[in-house]
């Protein structure tokens, strides 16, 4: 038994959590949902008088004791260069930073070599449209030739992308004289897969989309998009940021290229994500980010490159990050995404449900009944975003306000902000209802029409 | 009150819908050349508060003093003290906090010289910055006083201060013409 200073005991050994243990096909419940919010210390806290309620996971997630303790037991322990030096400490090091790829690797379907360590998604995907690019400029020789862009070739996206799954491909665009084009959304919130079948044509080379979401919580489907791909020989990049921590993701069974999460999202610290790619295909791109640790032999005038993953990361490595990430995905593990997705569906039906019956709130996206991941985000008729969110943070509830990264998604749906409310497995049906009962109170706050359906 | 309250007094939530001295603006060279004839030198200032998108075009018309009517507007000079700031117009979207705050800076500084327009935005300035340290003084600031509350919100003062900041680089343009 461990004290902490926040006056909580944990009963978990320092490795993994034993409140989390998983339970086959056994649905969570609030009780359970009780137990593991006691893993999170940062939950246990007062905001502006109330108890917090943090519904932004979307954003960024909470960790757990156990990925706190990995961290911290990294660098009391094993702190050492990786993949350089002989010590005892650089080779311990090395094997606990290894065994954390094989953890997230095992975790989405993967191989350890088809996981390259990234600072988060966002470098992961501008991992890929560098390498392109370098690609495109001749560099990896023949090997590389199949991710060369040029004038006429297309890459193809969709207008509900994250920023971070659009601004790249613009820029790749940009660089190589190729054409970006999208997928469009309907009114619903979800693709317009009639005009997807047209989009991808013959001249796509790559399709990039998100697997979910982060604005309208929609799942898209992945295998009727892989299929529109493989028909004209285009390659697949999958936005898995806000899937991976959410549902059990194997992306091997997807059939994509490529994946990118990231750590932050999941359980785990800041500073790491993923990027996911066939071995076949990373073998064949060149490098990205330059310098040590991803070379075999080196003269003055040139250098040979390490097989992946190492070839794409060079310098000293995310180290104690990843470690914690993999602990992380033990306690997602340990708990089942099974039964975390189906919690979180059930937090996103209700979240839904209730929405419907507060006057004057609009859904961004599918409504009641259609699959979503367990996040809704709304605009309030008459009050602008940040004013909701200032009035749910006087409550001690956290929300995202804004555009979330996803302007022209926004701009589709007709608004230029919204506030979004986003769970995770420690998220009770008690703190939706909070949500729920305080965005009620937002219009008659600020004197306009709406509240409670009569 | 509660601290909501505080923040979102009844005369900042009024000046949000109410929105003084927000129109459609008509284009900048249209509005120069119809101010010259008048002897008014027009500028504008768009600003946007990148963290949340909210957007303030504020235009300031500068007068030769407080009684246009009887003076001859002198438009080789530069700015003297006693030029007036004849009129405020703004267009813009976003929190209530800064439309009201664009409301209220209209009412507040039409018709002020610009020594005390500025003198006033430097106030208001202060105790925005203050993290509610600074009481607002009601004498100097008038409505504007009402936004004592926000400045216990660091990240809400942004939002108050984008169309004073608007203003102030409106002023500097219209009097460097």
């Amino acid at each position: 038994m461990k004290e902490y200073p926040w006056g909580m005991t944990s009963l978990a050994p320092s490795s993994a959590s034993s409140t989390a243990l998983h339970q086959e096909s056994v649905p969570l419940t609030n009780i359970d949902v009780e137990r593991i919010r006691n893993d999170f210390p940062v939950l246990h806290q007062s905001v502006n008088g109330h108890p917090l309620t943090y519904l932004d996971s979307g954003a960024t997630s909470q960790n757990p004791i156990s990925v706190l303790e990995a961290e911290q037991e990294y660098y009391e322990q094993r702190n050492a260069a990786v993949h350089r030096g002989a010590h005892t400490l650089a080779v311990e090091a090395t094997e606990v930073f290894e065994a954390a790829r094989e953890t997230v690797a095992a975790f989405v379907g993967a191989q350890a070599d088809e996981i390259v360590w990234t600072s988060n998604a966002t470098e992961a995907i501008n991992l890929l449209t560098y390498s392109f690019s370098n690609a495109s400029l001749g560099l990896g020789g023949l090997a590389a030739r199949q991710f060369s862009l040029g004038t006429g070739d297309e890459i193809v996206v969709t207008e509900m992308e994250h920023h971070a799954n659009l601004i790249p491909w613009q820029q790749l665009a940009l660089r190589t004289g190729a054409t970006l084009r999208f997928i469009p959304v309907l009114d619903d919130g979800t693709l317009d897969l009639l005009a997807a079948a047209n989009v991808v044509g013959p001249h796509t080379r790559l399709l990039a989309f998100t697997h979910g979401s982060n604005v309208t919580g929609t799942i898209n489907p992945v295998a009727e998009l892989v299929a529109l791909a493989r028909k004209v020989g285009a390659l697949v990049v999958l936005d898995a940021c806000q899937t991976v921590p959410h549902l059990p993701v194997d992306l091997k069974a997807l059939d994509v290229d490529f994946a990118a999460f990231s750590g932050h999202k999941m359980l785990g610290p800041t500073g790491i994500g993923a990027l996911y790619g066939k071995a076949e295909l990373l073998a064949g791109m060149p490098p990205f980010l330059t310098g040590g640790s991803m070379i075999t032999t080196v003269d003055m005038t040139h250098a040979e490159f390490l097989a992946p993953p190492q070839r794409f990361e060079a310098g000293t490595q995310r180290i104690s990050q990843a470690i914690a990430l993999a602990a992380a995905v033990d306690y997602l593990r340990e708990t089942g995404m099974d039964r975390v997705a189906a919690w979180e569906a059930q937090l996103g039906q209700r979240l839904v449900t209730g929405l419907a019956e507060i006057d004057g709130v609009r859904l961004l996206g599918p409504g009641l009944g259609v699959e979503r991941l367990g996040l809704a985000a709304v605009d309030v008729a008459g009050v602008h975003a940040h004013d909701v969110g200032q009035f749910l943070d006087d409550a001690g509830i956290a929300v995202r306000v804004g555009h979330h990264c996803a302007q022209p998604l926004h701009r589709r749906l007709g608004v230029t902000a919204s506030t979004r409310a986003s769970t995770y497995l420690y998220n009770t049906t008690d703190e939706v209802d909070l949500f729920l009962a305080t965005l009620a109170e937002v219009a008659p706050f600020f004197g306009v029409n709406g509240g409670v359906k009569r | 009150m509660s601290d909501l309250q505080t923040l979102y007094q009844t005369i900042i939530l009024e000046h949000s819908k109410a929105r003084h001295g927000a129109v459609d603006l008509a284009p900048l060279t249209d509005a120069v050349s119809r101010g010259a004839a008048s002897g008014l030198r027009v500028a504008e200032s768009h600003q946007i508060n990148t963290t949340c998108g909210d957007e303030v075009t504020l235009r300031v018309s500068l007068g030769a003093g407080a009684s246009p009517e009887t003076d001859t507007p002198d438009s080789t000079a530069g700015a003297s003290p006693d030029t007036a700031v004849s009129d405020l117009v703004w267009a813009g979207e976003g929190c209530s906090i800064s439309q009201a705050s664009a409301s209220i800076l209209t009412d507040t500084l039409r018709g002020l010289s610009v020594t005390e327009a500025r003198a006033l935005l430097e106030n208001f300035r202060e105790m925005l910055r203050s993290r509610g340290k600074i009481e607002p003084d009601e004498e100097i600031l008038g409505d504007a006083a009402a936004f004592g509350g926000v400045s216990r919100y660091p990240a809400r003062v942004k939002c108050a201060m984008l169309p004073w900041v608007a203003f102030e680089a409106a002023l500097i343009e219209a009097e460097s013409q």
